[in-house]
């Protein structure tokens, strides 16, 4: 399920529109996964507020959000690409890969709330089928 | 047994009065065709569903679409009993219609995501929360009658 010329178009004109909401769609993101998931707040037992649109969140969510900017960047190549933050993930966060899927479908949840008609059904399969790809770029080097 | 808490319920039955199952029902499953293209081989007998126009526009999955979301009030109505109230139609998944019980979490992600864009901000963390709860409990009890 690798990206078409079609998919990395509609992912670029789509992320053109959005960027600029990065901060929010990342806090708001970031927040609805620590609440809809309470799994992944393991993860972050070292924060002080988990709570929703907390300082740490909307900071964090704001890292992540910039890491996907990047990814956008670099969409011809995500390996290579996202190298230094592969290896970040795999020896460093070890995160559990089944939660790079919880944090996409959080991600496109916040896209559905903030542009409704944006999000159409094309660009949601695009932008599904794109964070799937950072996901496997990410777990590149975990094992 | 599921437990619902009384604001979960009341999340659900709110969710549920204010949706256009003939709206919201076409939209989830269109969008679960497209986003996941291999759930189209359920539908071959549904006529023209080669790109996603055609898709959107198909007669028969709007009028699918609107039967699912009909099928899921059941679950609302009797939240307490959802796994006996689906026993039947988790038989007919398996048994007819030989759908992969996988398939239930991809529309339940699709559905979710379309009642998200309907409700806007006012679709808070705690309620996609309960609401992907409800879901999980009834993709739960489709599944439950395979074997």
């Amino acid at each position: 399920m690798s990206l078409s010329a079609k998919d990395k178009k509609t992912v670029k004109t789509f992320w053109a529109k959005i960027s600029s909401n990065g901060e929010t769609i990342g806090a708001d993101a970031l927040s609805r996964m620590l609440v809809v998931y309470p799994q992944t707040k393991t993860y972050f037992s070292h924060w002080k507020d988990l709570s929703p649109g907390s300082a740490p969140v909307k900071k964090h969510g704001a890292t992540v959000m910039a890491g996907v900017a990047d990814a956008v960047a670099k969409i011809d190549d995500l390996t290579s690409g996202l190298l230094s933050l592969s290896e970040l993930h795999a020896f460093t966060l070890r995160v559990d890969p089944s939660n790079f899927k919880i944090l996409s479908h959080s991600i496109l949840v916040v896209l559905a709330i903030m542009f409704p008609t944006d999000f159409t059904p094309e660009v949601h399969v695009a932008m599904d089928k794109f964070l799937a790809a950072v996901a496997r770029a990410l777990s590149e080097k975990y094992r | 047994m599921v437990e619902w808490t009384e604001q979960e319920r009341s999340i659900i039955t709110s969710i549920f009065s204010n949706l256009d199952y003939e709206d919201v029902g076409p939209k989830a499953l269109s969008r679960c065709l497209i986003v996941y293209p291999w759930t189209q081989r359920y539908f071959a007998s549904f006529g023209n569903l080669y790109n996603a126009d055609a898709i959107k526009t198909n007669p028969n999955i709007q009028a699918h679409g609107t039967r699912v979301l009909h099928g899921l009030d059941r679950a609302v109505k009797n939240m307490d009993n959802i796994k006996s109230t689906y026993a039947e139609l988790s038989v007919l998944h398996s048994e007819k219609l030989h759908v992969d019980p996988d398939n239930f979490k991809l529309l339940a992600d699709c559905l979710t995501i379309v009642i998200a864009a309907k409700m806007g901000s006012g679709f808070t963390p705690e309620m996609q929360a309960t609401f992907q709860k409800f879901l999980a409990v009834v993709v739960s009890a489709l599944g439950r009658q395979y074997h």
